[in-house]
């Protein structure tokens, strides 16, 4: 027995020495051992962490008289003002999210078809368009403050004005109708899902329907609410527009402020720091969150039965229903579009500035979607073709990081990787003067590729996700069947993997598409000079005061950010229907 | 004639989170070139782990498995599944839902030249009883029809051994014996050696020259038909055999006794 299954070792190791170098590099990349794919995971998910190692490591090289004077002057009156902010939005976003989710899925009233999905429109109007819609519109002299003065029989702004929208009140209020949709998809999801035999068991039991929505739907939500809530609050805290227009110092206005107008790395960097400990906890929330979604979806999803409203009520469903679209998607549209009529009819065409920026926005944004979708398919494709190998656990790990780019604000993104990439520049020029050549460019700050790596940092959540999810689709019978048919992992990837995944990439190509075209705090520190994308664009114009050209900026944002809330209409609400 | 596979005294095993769960012990079985074997048991036996080992899904903890003359798997060594020359068809067919029968057929032939391939595909077309279905894509087609191409997709490349996972499970009890009677044809014509894996004793004996009756990561007979029938190496075989054919009988006088 023991000779019988000695036997063939001869022949097995004749045949490991007899393999031709070709052959053992083949093996080096074979999919057991998947190194390629684990080394292109490992460097991806370093790429993410190393500009907040970078922060951290500044912070603390930081004189201990840089950190008392942010102690004495900067920190408590932007750390209060931060703090105030999130509080507001937080409470405000929850009003709206879980009012219109409870309103869509508990009741039906004209209009509440429609509602349901226009109720994500203010997804598509990034926090610092909406300040700078509103900052016009709302003007002392604006068309609404006018009509209120003539409604009351007031001549002139001295006489009668609505208290000021450059205020934390005012900022509270604008993010909020902008940002509420996060809450209301992730609660709405969890009404439309799981609700249905609680609520009707609540129903049965005797309670009255508004009772039924505190004793049992709300509880019963707050896991979803906490997950849309904390990103919410994630993109508050990554908002720099809106705050600076609406003159509120936040934390984000002061690491922009320090950077750029004192060119004080050490100083930005610690307030980067406080930064990311408030992100973090907000990551643990959302995380507490999803926890214990998933312990709620183990029952089978079914709707509730919407209770038709007639009269009075159903009129005033439809108007509450309504009035966060009117105000967060709505107005600001129609004020853009009828300002970007206006500019045509006198000017009759834009500037080339405004083109170029147009045309910097489109190109930048297809690069960074293409490299962000590579980097998306390595981690994804990494995760899974390793899954049998020794240690899955560690390619997970680096999925898991690579994830977690989408939670650094983008000042603090920028911040973190204005030390590496400008290393890399100092050693690229170094070996450049080196070789014989003079006065050598900044190779990645003089060009955008740093705005490429910040984009793909911080979108990278999005395209993983995608692919993950486009993966898990597959039958793993596919892999296996195309190996015995001949195929390496690579190329069955190319064969099979890639035509299959072609919707999903298609989704998060939009999806990264667009966000890269809104973004705004990290394409404001990490572009070269005289590079401008629309939102830089809109966001010179606005602190110029010149608003010539702002409005056509900001409606091409919108309308672009309107093709990822379609999308999402259709692939988060259809089964619920 | 030559032992074509040959199984020495493999082990298998899953890493699991609680530590490693052996699913396989010392097994060893060899099968004829041209024979048709089959590894017959009630789920979770380890009898598709086995199958997967000699495709190059599973490491061997302990032993080896030989194809001719090659060893394509040892511990700690294994060639990759896309050099073994060994084909296989799923439980769940795993046609590529992308491509239509023709390209699925033609999967495998991608390094052969233009003409060959063409006829090649044609030529398992018509073996497989699928001529004029070639544009078709696999929703498009019956459980029977995927079954057929699954079948001759893996047989295009001409692989020296076809394994066959559960191949008709998916289908309905009638068409289930006829195609296994089909699929036997089809090899027997074609001179392909190939190991099936079922739990269902009538597959087994209708195909099947040798059969391991397998239980607890084991195989408790390798024999004939006949001989396990005839010749049960221990009580379990036996209880087996006849506790399945005992079964067989009743279904059949219920069914005659609903008839009449």
């Amino acid at each position: 027995m023991n000779e019988a299954a000695r036997a063939p070792a001869p022949a097995l190791s004749r045949f490991s020495q007899e393999l031709p170098l070709l052959q053992r590099l083949r093996r080096i990349f074979t999919p057991r051992s998947g190194l390629l794919w684990r080394v292109a995971a490992l460097l991806i998910a370093l790429c993410v962490v190393a500009p907040v190692i970078t922060l951290v490591w500044f912070a603390v090289q930081g004189s201990l008289e840089h950190w008392t004077h942010l102690l004495t002057y900067v920190l408590p009156h932007a750390m209060r003002n931060t703090i105030l902010l999130l509080l507001g939005v937080g409470a405000l976003v929850i009003c709206l999210g879980v009012g219109s989710a409870w309103l869509i899925t508990a009741y039906r009233f004209p209009g509440s078809r429609i509602l349901s999905w226009a109720l994500l429109l203010p997804l598509a109007v990034p926090t610092y368009i909406v300040a700078f819609a509103y900052l016009d519109i709302l003007h002392p002299i604006g068309p609404v403050q006018t009509l209120i003065r003539d409604l009351l029989g007031f001549d002139s702004p001295r006489d009668f004005r609505l208290p000021d929208l450059r205020s934390l009140p005012g900022a509270i209020f604008l993010l909020g109708f902008v940002l509420y949709p996060y809450v209301y998809l992730s609660t709405r999801v969890m009404f439309a899902t799981q609700a249905a035999s609680l609520l009707e068991a609540a129903r049965v039991l005797g309670e009255s329907g508004r009772s039924t929505f505190f004793r049992v739907a709300l509880p019963m939500a707050r896991p979803a609410i906490a997950v849309g809530v904390s990103l919410a609050l994630l993109e508050t805290l990554n908002d720099i527009g809106a705050s600076e227009f609406l003159g509120v110092q936040t934390l984000t206005v002061s690491v922009y402020t320090t950077w750029v107008t004192r060119s004080d790395l050490a100083g930005a960097s610690q307030i980067a720091l406080a930064m990311l400990a408030i992100v973090a906890i907000l990551i643990l929330f959302e995380r507490y969150g999803r926890r214990h979604q998933r312990y709620a979806s183990t029952q089978r999803a079914r709707s509730v039965q919407a209770r038709q409203l007639h009269g009075a009520p159903a009129i005033l469903a439809t108007v509450l229903g309504l009035l966060p679209i009117l105000i967060g998607f709505v107005a600001p549209a129609l004020y853009l579009l009828n300002e970007t009529i206006k500019h045509f009819h006198t000017v009759g065409a834009v500037s080339d500035q405004l083109l170029l920026s147009g045309y910097n926005t489109v190109k930048i944004a297809l690069i960074a979607t293409i490299v962000t979708l590579a980097c998306g398919l390595a981690v994804a494709w990494a995760a899974r073709a390793i899954r049998h190998s020794a240690s899955p656990s560690t390619t997970k790990l680096y999925a898991r990081v690579a994830t977690s780019g989408y939670a650094i604000p983008g000042t603090v993104l920028a911040i973190g990787l204005l030390s590496p990439l400008m290393l890399i520049d100092g050693a690229a020029g170094w070996v450049w003067e080196k070789l014989g050549n003079a006065e050598p460019g900044l190779l990645l700050m003089g060009t955008s590729i740093a705005l490429v790596c910040a984009y793909v940092i911080r979108f990278l959540a999005i395209s993983i996700g995608g692919i993950e999810a486009g993966l898990a689709r597959i039958p793993p019978s596919l892999e296996q069947a195309a190996r015995l048919l001949g195929e390496t992992p690579t190329s069955t990837l190319r064969r099979v993997h890639l035509p299959l995944l072609r919707p999903a990439l298609g989704a998060a190509a939009l999806l990264v598409f667009v966000d890269t075209m809104k973004e705004l705090p990290a394409t404001l520190m990490l572009r070269p000079v005289n590079f401008e994308t629309l939102a830089t664009w809109l966001y010179a114009e606005a602190a110029r005061g010149t608003y010539e050209e702002g409005a056509v900026a900001a409606l091409a944002i919108v309308l672009a950010g309107l093709l990822p809330v379609i999308l999402l209409a259709r692939s988060q609400l259809k089964p619920t229907h | 004639m030559a032992d074509l596979l040959k199984l020495n005294d493999i082990s298998l095993a899953y890493d699991t989170a609680e530590g490693v769960l052996p699913v396989v012990q010392n097994l060893s079985l060899c099968l004829e070139k041209g024979h048709i074997g089959c590894l017959l048991g009630a789920s979770g036996c380890g009898k598709t782990t086995v199958l997967r080992a000699i495709a190059g899904f599973e490491p061997l903890r302990a032993g080896s498995i030989c194809l001719g003359d090659t060893v394509l798997s040892e511990v700690g060594v294994q060639i990759e599944p896309e050099h073994r020359h060994v084909g296989m068809m799923f439980q769940d067919y795993a046609l590529f839902p992308h491509l239509d029968v023709a390209r699925n057929i033609g999967f495998g032939l991608r390094r052969w030249d233009k003409q060959r391939r063409k006829n090649r595909v044609a030529e398992l077309l018509s073996l497989a009883g699928l001529e004029g279905w070639a544009h078709r894509y696999p929703h498009e087609l019956s459980g029977g029809q995927q079954q057929r191409v699954a079948l001759a997709r893996a047989l295009a490349p001409e692989p020296e051994l076809l394994l066959l996972d559960e191949p008709f499970s998916n289908l309905d009890v009638d068409t289930r014996e006829r195609l296994a009677f089909e699929v036997r044809d089809i090899l027997k014509k074609t001179g392909h050696t190939a190991i099936l894996v079922t739990h269902n004793q009538a597959e087994a004996f209708a195909i099947a020259d040798r059969i391991g009756v397998m239980q607890g990561g084991v195989i408790a007979q390798w024999d004939t038909p006949y001989g396990l029938h005839h010749q049960p190496a221990n009580r379990f075989v036996a209880d087996f055999i006849k506790r399945e054919a005992l079964m067989a009988q009743r279904a059949q006088a219920y069914l005659r006794g609903e008839a009449s």
